[in-house]
């Protein structure tokens, strides 16, 4: 029994990343990210040390976060999946009669001791739930079982579009989307959801959207409209990255970031401050360690030897992807801004606590398969 | 068939799922080629276009004022200068509530009224959220260190340095200075808005106003690199502004102040000219008024008390009075009947105390009622006989006396370098008719004889006809402005007049009339009291015209009427007799007797001005 594959899970077993549950290349792959990360919030932040300190303290929580989720075995999570979703869709309920308002919309419970987006929670619950349900099911997934699923999904998208956070129900959509999609789906199922998408957009665009909201689509179409007020953001983005070229501004030389023509700089628009200061050259950089990041990621997911295990984790590193891409999107006007923060980079801890989590639940299906050939 | 069975096909689902992976892993990596390409087309295609943008965002084009050049007397005393002065200025992004602010800002100062609020908030109306708006001006160390120890609790308010325009001599050389004030929309429409970009200030009226072109000078620009609110981080290149050219007048202000001092609180008019140039020595009009709060703008209240004070501080009476010139012409009326040939020295007559016109009842009345007797051009000059003048202005008729009078500067601009000179009125047939619908009356042309009836003149044109007289006939514009100096390059510009020669006044009549005004001066002239023991030679003329305009219904203030009905006191002068170097006007209004009231003042002025000139 000395296949190569023996081999190499006999030399795995004995080493200590494997047996803390951790993958490493994933760690290598995260840990570059946030270092560059850290690297472009300090000229973000205009040199302010604490920032990058604070950042540094939550990335720390964060890891902390991701370790003790690689630990959980597969089955465990799979057991929790109904739960948690379960109790996300209360505190999603709950948010709608008690929640705080911050910057016009109702996100956040308060729990007393901290402020809680009951959304970062359903980001991970949703494909958690979709692959539990799949779990046993045979595959392609039944019309009956799509149904419900569909429901699964859609009951907190439109919860969160309520709130109203377009970009995170956009984004639990397309996690809940890509467990459908991996579970094998139809295509004919998936091109009558496409064409059912244009009456839903009419609607959405009339009933659901919020005015700001609205706008948001309009100056994506056309920034032009309103230079100085909601299409400033877009002009501004777009002139930073374009002013960078291909070796950029250089490191904290970035005009557009470092005189403030360049808003919400270290938040959601930190792209724009790497590709103004780094330029292309930079770009090119951060788009090969997401690569390598969401390769790992897709690596693991085919591996996986067990359906939850491979629901989840393909949903997990895709739902990376579509968090980098929508960002990336945003800033470089390919996409209306809906406030998504570009994932390890972007300066705030819940979302990177939501991220640094699914990492380890990706891990966690990587280190707990059973290594004997089948 | 397949999808009724329970039983788990894994090598079948593991297929399907990879196949999707796989599908999903070529889509996303399509994707990240999008934004590559994406990125790549901003910056690399499209970097030329956002390098430009981006510069435009962060380089502005800043104004750079110049500095206005500064007005001084003719001994470099300075009379305009611009001085750093402390404003209280509110920049409005930095501030939550304004009302609270203002609100605060008034129990700590409590010259912030109610009327510099309202005047504050419109100026905000028109300013950018980042740019400090001015809400005092002048703030003293007191007031500063109010706001320095409360700097914590007022957040946007800041105290910033401002050049702006003072006037140290404030209400003794305003109807000379003018002031400066704020440009307003009609000023804006005709200035140079180029060469105003910088500039809040600009002449309104007077000297300021005249030579605004050559003070305000040249703007300069640099180019600043500014964060997104406007604010100047490091300057890239610059253009220095060209300051305005330095006027320096004739003017001499020791003289000024003492010929201020002379009128005290009277209201009049006080003229000195170098006869030899036309340049004026000194210039009041009072009352005066302070010009220093026009220039970072008068409150509503104190503008308002200024326009309706009875004493018109705001008027300019040696440019705009309009005053009958009474006895002080008879010299100019007298050289002019000497040069047509109706009188000689030597023809007399009789005077016994009024004239009649031919055919008519109406007596012309002498101001002496029993009359002068025997007179002749000496004698009706020096005794200001009225009888003499009336026959004399009717043989000379209006029309010869509007065209030889008109040719002494009077009714007309004396080309004075102040735009709001009047040119009073020196009365014709012609005009009369035109003006009156009627023809002119003999009578009329009677009292034009003795400077009364529709014959007005500003003090200017008086002092400048004197002027000629002194000169032996040559009349030159009047001027105040005598050179404009280049601070950089030392460039002077002169400012010196031609004179305009009257006509060819033979040399015996110049001398006679000279010597009568001289006469006048000396016993028994009619101002030889106000010239007695005078250390210098000198020759005169005065007046005293009797007011008929004021309306007799003003029955509440009997007493101010009263006052204000009195005759106004005037006095023309020159001296030395024999080389003049000055010539006077004085105008006392309803002072009573020009040789009384106004000659002692002449006197005084060409007094302090001779001795001046001694000190040299």
């Amino acid at each position: 029994m000395n296949s190569p594959q023996q081999t190499y899970t006999h030399m795995a077993r004995h080493s200590l990343l494997w047996r803390l549950h951790l993958d490493g290349p994933l760690i290598v792959g995260l840990l570059c990210l946030l270092g560059f990360g850290l690297i472009v919030l300090y000229s973000a932040g205009s040199e302010s040390l604490t920032l990058v300190e604070r950042q540094t303290v939550r990335l720390g929580l964060a890891f902390l976060v991701m370790i003790f989720m690689a630990q959980i075995p597969p089955r465990i999570l799979a057991a929790w999946a109904l739960p948690l979703y379960a109790i996300g869709i209360l505190m999603l309920v709950a948010v709608m009669f008690f929640g705080v308002t911050g910057k016009g919309a109702q996100r956040w419970l308060d729990l007393g001791f901290f402020r809680f987006q009951p959304s970062e929670i359903m980001k991970l619950a949703l494909p958690m739930v979709l692959a539990w349900y799949l779990k046993d099911r045979t595959l392609p997934p039944r019309k009956r079982d799509l149904v419900i699923m569909t429901l699964m999904i859609l009951v907190p998208v439109l919860l969160i579009a309520r709130q109203p956070d377009l970009g995170t129900s956009v984004l639990i959509a397309a996690s809940g989307m890509f467990v459908l999609l991996l579970a094998g789906l139809s295509w004919k199922f998936i091109s009558w959801l496409a064409v059912l998408s244009v009456p839903f957009a009419y609607v959405a665009w009339n009933f659901l959207l919020r005015e700001y909201q609205q706008d948001r689509v309009r100056i994506f179409l056309n920034p032009e409209l309103d230079p100085l007020g909601k299409g400033y953001h877009i002009i501004q983005s777009k002139i930073a990255i374009g002013s960078g070229g291909f070796y950029g501004k250089g490191w904290l030389e970035g005009t557009q970031s470092q005189l403030e023509f360049l808003p919400e700089r270290h938040t959601d628009f930190i792209f724009s401050v790497l590709g103004e200061e780094l330029g292309l050259l930079g770009v090119l950089v951060l788009l090969l360690l997401y690569g390598f990041v969401i390769g790992r990621g897709l690596f693991i997911g085919w591996q996986a030897q067990d359906t939850f295990g491979r629901l989840l984790a393909g949903a997990i590193i895709l739902t990376f992807f579509v968090y980098l891409f929508v960002n990336i999107g945003m800033v470089t006007g390919l996409l209306p801004v809906v406030g998504l923060p570009l994932p390890m980079l972007s300066y705030g801890g819940t979302a990177m606590v939501t991220m640094m989590a699914g990492m380890g639940m990706l891990m966690s299906i990587h280190t707990h398969r059973r290594l004997h050939a089948t | 068939m397949a999808r009724r069975q329970t039983i788990k096909n894994h090598i079948q689902e593991t297929n399907l799922y990879r196949s999707r992976l796989f599908i999903v892993s070529i889509l996303v990596i399509f994707m990240m080629g999008v934004l590559l390409t994406r990125v790549a087309y901003l910056q690399v295609f499209k970097n030329t276009d956002y390098q430009t943008q981006s510069n435009q965002n962060r380089i502005k084009l800043e104004p750079l004022p110049p500095n206005r050049g500064r007005i001084y007397d003719r001994n470099g005393v300075i009379l305009a200068e611009n001085r750093l002065v402390f404003s209280l200025e509110i920049i409005p992004e930095k501030v939550q509530d304004m009302d609270a602010l203002l609100a605060k800002l008034q129990t700590l100062l409590p010259q912030v009224s109610a009327d510099i609020i309202e005047r504050f908030t419109q100026r905000l109306r028109a300013s950018r959220r980042f740019e400090s708006v001015p809400l005092l001006t002048g703030l003293n160390e007191s007031e500063q260190a109010v706001l320095a120890v409360n700097q914590h609790a007022l957040p946007g308010v800041v105290t910033r340095a401002r050049i702006q325009r003072y006037y140290p001599f404030s209400e003794t050389m305003v109807h000379m200075l003018g002031y400066v004030g704020r440009i307003n929309d009609r000023e804006l429409a005709t200035i140079d808005q180029d060469n105003y970009r910088a500039t809040r200030h600009i002449g309104k009226v007077g000297l300021e106003k005249y030579y605004e072109d050559e003070l305000h000078g040249t703007i300069g620009y640099q180019e600043v690199e500014t964060d997104v609110r406007g604010r100047v981080i490091r300057v890239l290149d610059r253009k220095n502004p060209v300051p305005g050219m330095d006027l320096h007048l004739h003017m001499d202000s020791r003289l000024q102040l003492e010929a201020r001092r002379l009128l005290d609180d009277m209201r009049g008019v006080a003229i000195a000219v170098d006869p030899r140039n036309g340049g004026i020595l000194a210039l009041v009009s009072t009352p005066g008024y302070d010009p220093n709060p026009f220039v970072s703008g008068i409150s509503t209240t104190g503008y308002q008390a200024l326009l309706n004070s009875p004493d018109r501080p705001l008027f300019n009476r040696a440019l705009r009075g309009q005053y009958s010139p009474g006895s002080t012409i008879k010299p100019m009326l007298g050289l002019l009947a000497l040069e047509e040939g109706l009188v000689t020295a030597k023809t007399r007559m009789w005077d016994k105390g009024y004239f009649q016109l031919e055919n008519d009842e109406h007596r012309y009345r002498d101001w002496k009622p029993e009359g002068h007797g025997w007179v002749n051009m000496l004698v009706a000059i020096r005794d200001s006989c009225d009888t003499y003048f009336y026959d004399l202005a009717v043989k000379l008729g209006i029309d010869r006396i509007a065209q030889g009078m008109k040719a002494f500067g009077f009714g007309q601009s004396t080309l004075l370098d102040m735009g709001e000179e009047v040119p009073a009125l020196m009365p014709d047939r012609g005009w009369k008719q035109a003006s009156r619908g009627v023809r002119w009356f003999p009578g009329e042309t009677v009292i034009v004889g003795i400077g009364q009836g529709y014959w007005t003149s500003t003090p200017l044109q008086l002092v400048r006809a004197t002027a000629a007289i002194a000169n032996n006939g040559l009349l030159y514009p009047l001027s105040l402005g005598a050179k404009l100096a280049n601070d950089s390059d030392n460039q002077l510009l002169r400012l010196d007049k031609q004179p305009d020669n009257i006509f060819p006044f033979k040399a015996q009549n110049m001398a006679l009339i000279q010597n009568t005004m001289k006469a006048v001066n000396e016993f028994p002239g009619s101002a030889f009291e106000a010239f007695k023991d005078a250390r210098f030679t000198s020759a005169g003329k005065s007046g005293t015209v009797q007011l008929k305009s004021i309306a007799q219904d003003e029955e509440y203030d009997e007493e101010l009427i009263d006052e204000r009905l009195r005759d106004n006191a005037l006095f023309v002068a020159y001296a030395p007799f024999e080389e003049p170097t000055i010539a006077v006007v004085v105008i006392l209004e309803n002072q009573g007797g020009g040789s009384k009231q106004a000659a002692p003042v002449a006197r005084q002025i060409i007094e302090y001005h001779l001795e001046l000139e001694d000190q040299l």
